[in-house]
């Protein structure tokens, strides 16, 4: 797995920015566990998450890796029978403590879905100043920061002499860019990113990786993917999740990109970074 | 010089075997039974409506009057097409805030269990005879009811549209869209709530993630979305409300002057119960098609509301797409 941070290294991965950065804790997962129901989906997942640097979360379908995102930012409460044991701290507190306002935490936590979700009732500005709306946010001069999501998302020059139009008349790929630009214009600390990709072409997924990568300079990502380069192209750090059939899922390992992929320490998590299983 | 492949001949002389040939007969002609249907009582009225619009002239629309044994008789339902939209728009006004509501709790709100068993009521409900809601709203509604319009009259009585001179609260307007306004809930609920199911979830996922409310995401997510069908249902609502007979027949006190916009003065029109009113008690059959030249034009007021409904709702699924 040499060859994996060549790779890295070429792609303007810079592995000692990253280990620097580790220093500040923006979140952390103590002992988490959660259940839908009686079904136990996720056991005691423990995992930092250093800011501004993107950590994947890689694993087999099924193993709770989109159900432990969700609990990040409180989405996983609003399914009916979900419950969960242990702390998620944010900035050091505790996001499901009883005086937190579940909306501060999801606009301090933003999110990006599997499948593009622009409303289609709205206009391309529309839903990027849409979050303002829903929460009730306020921001200045919103010219303005209509144009530096957009370019953050690495869509304003397709889309700005366009704004007034429909959401609907983007392709895929632009659509999930304009979903990032969304998510962005409440000014999250954090970015979770739930297979973003996964419904997208390969050039839209590069576009949408290089995205991820300028935008973890200024947040931090925690990106949930089925694709073992991808994680190697842009995260710092992955943690890789299993669940034997029926048994809640858990973390097997987790630690630098460069380890996971290069020298893991544990036989499984080799034979899935290596497409033996999965 | 180009070759050219003679052109296939598809599907064409191909024998359908005889059980589906059988069963697409049975579908078309089943088709075209509803069509032979409206055709045929459009044609009815309308050969009745003719003649009686042509002796009495457009003064059928515009006066209000009703003197059959006059030479020649007279008539003019002006004061009953008009009585018919206002009680609709009463109607409209109560049902459609209290469907939408229910309609909203039912969905978004309410425990799965207390949403069926909603769901189930609602249905019921619709499902009541026309008849019975009548007599249920004259003998229990009716009371209470001359209560609210006194109250109404007492606070709110500087606005025209709660005068009221005569001292008399029974046979309004308002009671008569109350009783509309029953019987539409059920029916505008039941459409709305299967709308707003539709509401795809990624976007009500993300409109969570965007630390949206309920009232932020009903208004810019949910609602926008299912707009033409909520649309759709209210107009079928306001069709039942426009054509409803027996119901208002009970608590409406029929005049033929125009009540323009007194909802709580004793006295309103409607068509349809004009009709079933005045049927039993015609004075030749000249007054028998006097009627069904007033449901023709009962039927054409329905058919450009519902002509309305669909533009909207056509309207609005094209800025959607």
């Amino acid at each position: 797995m040499e060859e994996t941070v060549v790779a890295m290294e070429e792609m303007g991965v810079d592995v000692v920015a990253a280990e620097r950065e580790s220093q500040t804790i923006e979140m952390s997962a103590k002992g988490v566990s959660v259940w839908f129901g009686k079904r136990k989906i996720l056991e005691n997942v423990n995992m930092d998450f250093p800011k501004k640097t993107v950590t994947a979360l890689i694993g087999p379908s099924g193993c709770g890796k989109s159900t432990f995102i969700r609990t990040l930012n409180r989405l996983h409460e609003l399914i009916p029978g979900a419950a969960l044991a242990g702390e998620i701290l944010y900035e050091g507190q505790d996001i499901y403590r009883q005086d937190v306002d579940p909306v501060h935490i999801r606009l301090a936590i933003g999110m990006v879905f599997q499948k593009p979700n622009p409303f289609p009732s709205m206009t391309i500005r529309g839903n990027v100043l849409s979050g303002l709306k829903l929460s009730g946010m306020k921001r200045p001069d919103h010219d303005a920061l209509v144009e530096q999501t957009l370019t953050s998302a690495g869509l304003w020059k397709e889309v700005k002499d366009r704004l007034n139009a429909p959401a609907g008349d983007l392709s895929g790929g632009q659509q999930q860019r304009l979903v990032i630009a969304r998510a962005l214009a409440v000014n999250p600390h954090v970015l979770l990113m739930d297979e973003p990709c996964s419904a997208l072409d390969p050039a839209s997924t590069l576009r949408i990786e290089e995205t991820i990568r300028e935008l973890s300079k200024d947040i931090t990502i925690i990106i949930v993917t089925h694709n073992m380069q991808q994680a190697v192209r842009v995260s710092d750090y992955t943690a890789f999740f299993l669940a034997e059939e029926n048994q809640p899922g858990y973390v097997v390992e987790q630690g630098l990109t460069t380890e996971i992929f290069g020298n893991p320490r544990d036989q499984r998590t080799l034979d899935y970074v290596n497409g033996r299983f999965g | 010089m180009s070759i050219e492949t003679p052109m296939r001949d598809l599907g064409k002389g191909k024998k359908a075997n005889a059980g589906d040939r059988i069963f697409n007969r049975t579908i078309t002609g089943a088709a075209f039974t509803s069509l032979i249907i409206l055709a045929g009582i459009t044609v009815f009225l309308g050969a009745k409506a003719g003649p009686v619009l042509q002796e009495q002239g457009l003064s059928f629309l515009t006066e209000t009057m009703w003197d059959p044994l006059g030479v020649p008789p007279e008539f003019g339902i002006a004061g009953m097409l008009y009585g018919s939209l206002l009680l609709a728009v009463i109607a409209l006004v109560i049902s459609v805030p209290v469907s939408l509501f229910l309609a909203v709790f039912m969905v978004f709100m309410a425990p799965p269990k207390v949403s069926k068993i909603l769901t189930n009521l609602v249905d019921l409900m619709a499902a009541i005879p026309s008849v019975i809601i009548g007599l249920w709203a004259f003998y229990v509604l009716v009371p209470p009811a001359q209560e609210w319009q006194q109250l109404l009259n007492q606070y709110l009585g500087w606005i025209p549209l709660f005068q009221n001179e005569s001292g008399n609260f029974t046979g309004t307007p308002f009671i008569g869209g109350v009783v509309l306004a029953i019987m539409m809930v059920p029916i505008v609920t039941s459409i709305t709530a299967e709308v707003l199911k539709r509401t795809p979830p990624e976007l009500v996922n993300a409109a969570e993630s965007l630390g949206c409310s309920m009232f932020t995401m009903l208004r810019y997510v949910a609602l926008p979305f299912g707009r033409g069908g909520i649309v759709g249902g209210v107009m079928l609502g306001l069709g039942r409300a426009l054509g409803e007979t027996i119901a208002v027949f009970f608590v409406l006190k029929l005049v033929f002057d125009i009540n323009f916009y007194k909802i709580i003065e004793s006295g309103g029109g409607s068509i349809a119960t004009l009709i079933v009113s005045k049927f039993g008690e015609t004075n030749g059959e000249y007054e028998v098609n006097v009627l069904l030249a007033s449901g023709f034009f009962l039927f054409l007021m329905t058919l450009v509301v519902n002509a309305i409904a669909n533009l909207i709702v056509a309207r609005t699924d094209r800025l959607k797409s």
